[in-house]
């Protein structure tokens, strides 16, 4: 990894944005996001479809690179520096930035392999048995999967498929994991093992997650943005937030209506 | 009790005399009608091919140069080996540059205007008759080496192979989720590392496929190889001469006026017909263990 982005782990924001406004074309998706990310907490994003929590998440390990039309302006610093500087390379970024899908997108490939992909790419010189182990026990996936490494991750079960990917996200030892709408295709039971399992990787990771799910927000969540969207002048909706706070006081005592209406389920 | 229940339900029995019934009846059979119709030529190539080459068909055919004219015995080894040799020069020109060009069309140049415009040129590519293929591959191999050759041949199935190989494996590795493609990339892995390691592998099956099919069209053309890969008597010594093949074997021997030409020509069909049929089942059957 960059020696840089290395050193960069040592302070306590991870991410700190400055009136960040994101496009697709002319199109302004998000507005003004100056938010700060704080180390090993659980970031929850919150808000209605549409209002651009997965595009600013996007944003934090580059990934909306691969849109042709995305562009932004504003400042994101990760641990001071800035993410979106010339001399950034995106691929690093995301090795230190790693991401959960909302749909659980395990590779065609064996379950073995599935966690080996990562560390393989980095050159990863260790025991990659023990790797694969360790990051399928701390994904809580390993009992399900120990006696079957070899069988494919595609063939698992939804919530297992989840849990894949996660301990693959965590095999490659990043700094943050970025979750969007982790649970939005598991049935209760295996949401909760994921909730579970996002206390235990937060002593080790800062974890951002969007979820619509307003009790696993205030039930797993440290800190809550509750994002909207407002049609501007040229009738386009863009997003913005509303408030930031730690989760109890965007739950139990919002400083703005919108909060309060969205929180209790009395919205729109 | 039921019935009476079902009097206030409406009526879903069948009629077999309401006008959409019948309608439907009648396309079903006139629809089977066409199916089997169509399906005569194919049937009645492959019986007549099999019932006229299976008689000549001995072990000594493919391992025998052919009889001069008006001989008996003979057979059409060194055309077999001529086949084979062809063809696999032009697999070795055109898979590479195929499936290498589909690469750059579906991963990184995706709805560019660059990839339309490729696109574009491969299916006129694949439109033009093999024919003139043919006399491209002469004028640019045979008369700039001097030689008909096997290499010309293989050249000229090689341009033939190439849209198809381009066509399948574009499709091949544009259906490849996108899912995957983000999960690498968000592990970390370049765009080269996600094409070769994810959706190469992924695609792999279909790509096999298309280049199955492309080698199993490749060797039953008998127009581009009639002047470049010409033919010849004897065995293969060289890729750098004349080179003789089985469909250029059927081609000269059904119209040359001996009985044993002939059977040779019907035997050299089936032997033709079975390995482009084997290629196609085993090309299903890559498919079927995905
Ligand atoms: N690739 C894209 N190209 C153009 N517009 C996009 C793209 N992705 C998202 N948008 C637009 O940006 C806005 C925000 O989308 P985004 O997916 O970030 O919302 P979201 O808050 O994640 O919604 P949901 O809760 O439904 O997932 C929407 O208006 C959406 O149509
Ligand atoms: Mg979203």
């Amino acid at each position: 990894m960059a020696p840089e982005l290395q050193n960069a782990r040592k302070t306590d924001t991870v991410f700190r944005t400055e009136n960040l406004n994101i496009y697709y074309g002319d199109f302004l998706a998000v507005r003004d996001i100056t938010i700060e990310i704080h180390k090993n907490k659980i970031t929850a994003f919150i808000g209605p479809s549409g209002c651009g929590k997965s595009t600013v998440l996007r944003c934090f390990n580059r990934l909306n690179d691969l849109i042709q039309s995305f562009h932004m302006d504003g400042k994101l610093f990760y641990r001071d520096q800035d993410l979106y500087a010339a001399e950034i390379d995106p691929v690093e970024v995301r090795r230190q930035i790693g991401m959960v899908f909302q749909k659980p997108n395990p590779f065609p490939k064996s379950i073995y392999d599935n966690i080996a992909f990562g560390p393989r790419l980095l050159g990863y010189k260790g025991d990659m048995d023990e790797l694969v182990e360790r990051s399928l026990k701390q994904a809580a996936l390993w009992d399900d999967v120990k006696d079957k490494l070899k069988e494919m991750g595609t063939d698992l079960s939804g919530g297992q498929q989840q849990r894949l990917c996660i301990a693959r996200a965590i095999a490659v030892q990043p700094d943050v994991i970025l979750m969007d709408e982790p649970c939005s295709s598991l049935d209760p039971i295996s949401t909760l093992k994921v909730e579970d399992l996002l206390q235990e990787l937060k002593e080790k990771y800062t974890i951002l997650i969007v979820t619509h799910n307003m009790q696993q927000a205030s039930r797993a969540s440290d800190r809550t943005a509750f994002f909207n969207v407002e049609a501007n002048a040229k009738g386009q909706r863009t997003g913005y937030i509303v408030e930031y706070d730690r989760t109890e006081v965007i739950f139990q005592s919002p400083q703005e209506q919108a909060t309060q209406a969205y929180v209790s389920g009395r919205f729109g | 009790m039921a019935s009476s229940e079902l009097a206030t339900a409406p009526n879903m029995k069948r009629s077999p005399t309401s006008p959409r019934t019948l309608f439907s009846s009648v396309m079903t059979v006139v629809t089977f009608a066409c199916a089997a119709l169509a399906l005569i030529p194919l049937v009645a190539v492959l019986s007549y091919v099999l019932i006229n080459g299976a008689s000549s068909l001995r072990l000594d055919v493919f391992t025998q140069l052919p009889p001069a004219p008006g001989l008996k015995g003979g057979g059409f080894g060194n055309a077999l080996v001529g086949t084979l040799l062809t063809v696999g020069i032009a697999s070795v020109l055109s898979i590479p540059f195929g499936v290498m060009a589909a690469i750059f069309l579906a991963e990184f140049y995706r709805d560019t205007k660059l990839a339309e415009t490729i696109n574009f040129l491969t299916n006129v590519l694949s439109g033009v008759p093999s024919i003139v293929i043919g006399a491209f591959a002469y004028a640019l191999v045979v008369l700039s080496t001097g030689t008909f050759s096997a290499v010309a041949g293989g050249f000229a199935l090689a341009v033939l192979m190439l849209p198809t190989i381009v066509r399948t494996a574009t499709e091949a590795l544009e259906s490849v989720p996108g899912d995957f493609r983000q999960a690498a990339i968000g592990l970390g892995a370049t765009r080269f590392q996600t094409t070769l390691r994810i959706v190469l592998p992924a695609a792999l099956p279909a790509i096999i496929t298309g280049v199955i099919l492309a080698i199993a069209r490749a060797a039953g053309e008998t127009a581009p190889i009639l002047f470049t890969a010409s033919t010849s008597r004897y065995w293969v010594r060289s890729i750098w001469e004349p080179t003789a093949t089985m469909s250029r074997l059927v081609f000269d021997f059904a119209t040359a006026p001996y009985e044993r030409q002939q059977e040779l020509a019907w035997a050299g069909s089936l032997v033709l017909v079975t390995l482009v049929l084997a290629t196609s089942i085993l090309s299903r059957w890559i498919v079927r263990k995905r």
